[in-house]
């Protein structure tokens, strides 16, 4: 099981820690809700639970919950820009069917 | 596909339910927009990555343009190209004339307030600032891709509540949702997270390309309290090119240039100043009459050349800290805004004025911007947990003209907003249906040295004997510093109201003139406060003396008891408007004692005519209604 990210994302996410000035890490996680079945959850990680677990990958650590892991396996994380809008995209290997937008998706 | 940012943990919100919030800083010489994302503010840049938005806007035949196609259009088409709306917003016609005019543009009235003639007719300033809030909305909600739920507004410290209001309607014309105006100091200042920081006083030293503006902010309990503000409208960047361009020219020995060469020229000083802030020494080329000069400046040169005008923006530094009584080593940081504070000829004067390191950290262009994103990302409530709550005061005092030319003050100044306060007023002349309300601003005590804001009439009241009419008067200003008043008369419930949204405005100069002159003249306001009041009440005596006698004068009063106190009251009509307090007391002291017999009378015959006709036991239960 496993969860990357790509060289952009790292580089914000280790960018956004520092600014922050705290945090363990950059929690991922999905939650029931949303137009279609379910939204990915994008967090700054204060502290890692009993049902966490913990990826490395470029210098920043995932924390990611077992339930989303089970959603989320193989996902890599990416920062991309679309025009002005910059931000995270969860390429995640499990979806079926997303949203129009993107925010929430079925598997 | 959306693109998402890290939220704070337990905060990521349900999708489609981001609130999307901006800081604005709408300035003079240009404007930015900043958004909070991933928890850290950052400006947002329009296609080409420019951050920097020019506050120019073009009436061109194919439409409005806005930004550096405006900028650069300027000197083609000067009537249709407006620049630096800013200065004009919130003023009134006169006012503009009586400050130096509204430049090239031809001004044109409709109803008092100022409209500039294009070829696409008569635009406000208010109009023009919203073509640009427009441009910067639609560059927000492309970048962060969605509705904006709304947006904080920075406006100058020194902004009257006409140019906030003008500031508003802006805003609501681009179709932004203003959760809130705020201080430009106070916005750098949180920027900087001074805010959270230990209580003190912080200096915000601004210098732009065409303003100075130095405020002082005193931090108390998360509270900023405008302390003082001073500056200089025509003083900036532009006039520290403008004596490279002077030294240029005298150096190579040549006349003034034309327009085209001026603006090269001028390109060209603007650069050479821009690599001396980090270089010893940088070379230019220009060219003048069809040939090319080249040379060397040293830093050194450089700050011989600037030094005066930096020398300049010191003094209002001073004269801020006299205004508020604080010693240089009261302020605990100094916060640099402006472009001009990126020479570092700046930054070590203000750094030596002070006597401490300024904080220059954040791009000083940006600063602004990057506060007002911040206290917008709270008051969207994307940040529930923070205990940031920022709070502003009101720059000046706020009240109403009372009899006499005297201003009673209801809000004082510095006293934070959102704030209501309510006042009892009453009467002053037996039967008075309507009273009119004069709303009035500043420090002094008597109406006419203070600024008028608005005239409103309270009618419909009932008939009563003058004192007796309970009128309540409440001001209201809410959190963005504008004010509405209203009154209501309490018996009848007749109520009037009006909101200040007055056509014009004051300049930092004048508003800080009228604070001082408040000290200056604190003394003789006074004393011209108590006469005033003096005089007020001998009219209301004689108001009252000779309503009773043309009621029951010859009733109670033999012929000669009636015409000597006449005669005493004839000696205070004719004292009443006397400049000598002691000598109105006098006289109202003398008719007081000289009509105390004919009171009495009147009194026991009032209550005998009361009780005439009635059994004693009817009073000993019955509550009389006043009326």
């Amino acid at each position: 099981m496993s969860i990357s990210l790509t060289e952009s994302a790292a580089r914000h996410v280790r960018n956004f820690l520092d600014n922050r000035g705290q945090g363990v890490g950059l929690r991922l996680g999905v939650r029931t809700t949303g137009c279609s079945g379910m939204a990915y959850v994008l967090e700054f990680a204060d502290e890692v639970g009993e049902d966490d677990v913990t990826f490395e990958d470029k210098d920043v650590t995932v924390v990611i919950d077992k339930k989303s892991l089970l959603y989320l396996d193989g996902t890599e994380l990416d920062f991309t820009r679309e025009g002005l809008n910059e931000g995270f995209r969860f390429n995640n290997p499990n979806v079926k069917d997303e949203c129009g937008c993107g925010e929430s998706f079925t598997v | 596909m959306a693109l998402l940012q890290i939220a704070e943990p337990g905060q990521s919100s349900a999708p489609h339910q981001h609130r999307l919030a901006v800081g604005i800083d709408l300035g003079t010489t240009n404007s930015l927009v900043a958004s909070v994302r991933s928890g850290k503010a950052v400006i947002l840049a329009d296609a080409d990555g420019q951050p920097l938005l020019p506050s120019v806007v073009r009436y061109s035949e194919d439409g409005v343009v806005v930004g550096r196609a405006a900028k650069s259009a300027a000197a083609a088409d000067p009537l249709n190209t407006i620049s630096s709306a800013k200065r004009l917003l919130g003023r009134s016609a006169d006012e503009i004339s009586a400050a130096g005019g509204a430049g090239h543009y031809r001004l044109v009235e409709d109803e008092g307030s100022p409209r500039i003639e294009t070829r696409s007719g008569a635009v406000s300033p208010v109009e023009v600032s919203a073509e640009i809030l427009k441009v910067l909305r639609q560059r927000a909600e492309e970048a962060l891709g969605g509705e904006l739920v709304g947006a904080v507004i920075t406006v100058p410290a020194y902004f009257d509540d006409a140019q906030r209001q003008a500031t508003k309607d802006a805003a609501r014309i681009a179709g932004l949702h203003v959760l809130r105006l705020i201080n430009e100091p106070t916005a750098a200042a949180v920027a900087y997270g001074l805010d959270k920081g230990a209580e003190g006083v912080i200096a915000v030293y601004d210098f732009g390309g065409g303003t100075f503006d130095i405020s002082l902010l005193r931090l108390n309990k998360g509270v900023f309290e405008v302390l003082a503000t001073a500056g200089d409208a025509a003083l900036g960047g532009d006039d520290l090119d403008q004596a490279v361009v002077a030294h240029l020219l005298t150096r190579h020995g040549l006349a003034d240039s034309d327009a085209a060469e001026d603006r090269r020229l001028r390109d060209a000083a603007r650069a050479l100043k821009e690599a001396l802030s980090d270089a010893d020494e940088a070379g230019y080329t220009f060219s003048h009459g069809g040939q090319e000069y080249s040379g060397k400046l040293s830093g050194e040169e450089l700050v011989q050349l600037i030094d005066p005008l930096i020398a300049k923006t010191l003094a209002p530094c001073r004269r801020t800290l006299r205004d508020a009584g604080v010693s240089k080593d009261e302020i605990t940081a100094v916060v640099m805004v402006g472009g001009s504070t990126r020479t570092p000829a700046v930054r070590r004067r203000v750094s030596e004025f002070f006597g401490q390191p300024v904080l220059t950290d954040i791009d000083p262009d940006q600063v602004v911007a990057l506060g007002a994103a911040a206290q917008a990302d709270v008051l969207a409530g994307n940040n529930p947990d923070s205990d940031m709550l920022l709070l502003d005061v009101i720059p000046l005092s706020l009240g109403l003209e009372t009899m006499g030319n005297i201003a009673e003050k209801i809000i004082p100044r510095n006293t934070t907003i959102p704030v209501a306060r309510a006042q009892e007023f009453t009467t002053y002349k037996d039967g008075q249906t309507a009273m009119s309300l004069h709303v009035i601003q500043g420090e002094r005590e008597l109406v006419s040295d203070c600024r008028s804001l608005a005239r409103f009439e309270l009618r419909g009241i009932p008939p009563m004997v003058a004192g007796q009419a309970r009128i309540l008067v409440t001001f209201q200003v809410d959190a963005d510093g504008l004010l509405s008043v209203s009154a209501v008369e309490k018996s009848s419930g007749v109520q009037a109201s009006v909101d200040v949204k007055p056509s014009y405005g004051l300049s930092d100069g004048e508003i800080e003139s009228m604070l001082r002159s408040s000290m200056e003249n604190a003394e003789a306001d006074v004393r011209a406060r108590s006469l005033a009041e003096q005089q007020v009440e001998a009219r209301r005596v004689l108001e009252a003396i000779d309503s009773a006698l043309r009621n029951d004068g010859e009733r109670f009063l033999s012929p000669s008891e009636l015409s000597a106190l006449q005669a005493v009251r004839d000696e205070l009509a004719a004292v009443v408007d006397d400049s000598d307090e002691n000598k109105i007391n006098a006289a109202v002291k003398k008719l007081e004692a000289a009509s105390a017999d004919y009171v009495e009378r009147r009194m026991n015959a009032s209550v005998h005519d009361a009780m005439a006709g009635h059994a004693v036991d009817e009073f000993s239960a019955g509550t009389q209604d006043p009326e």
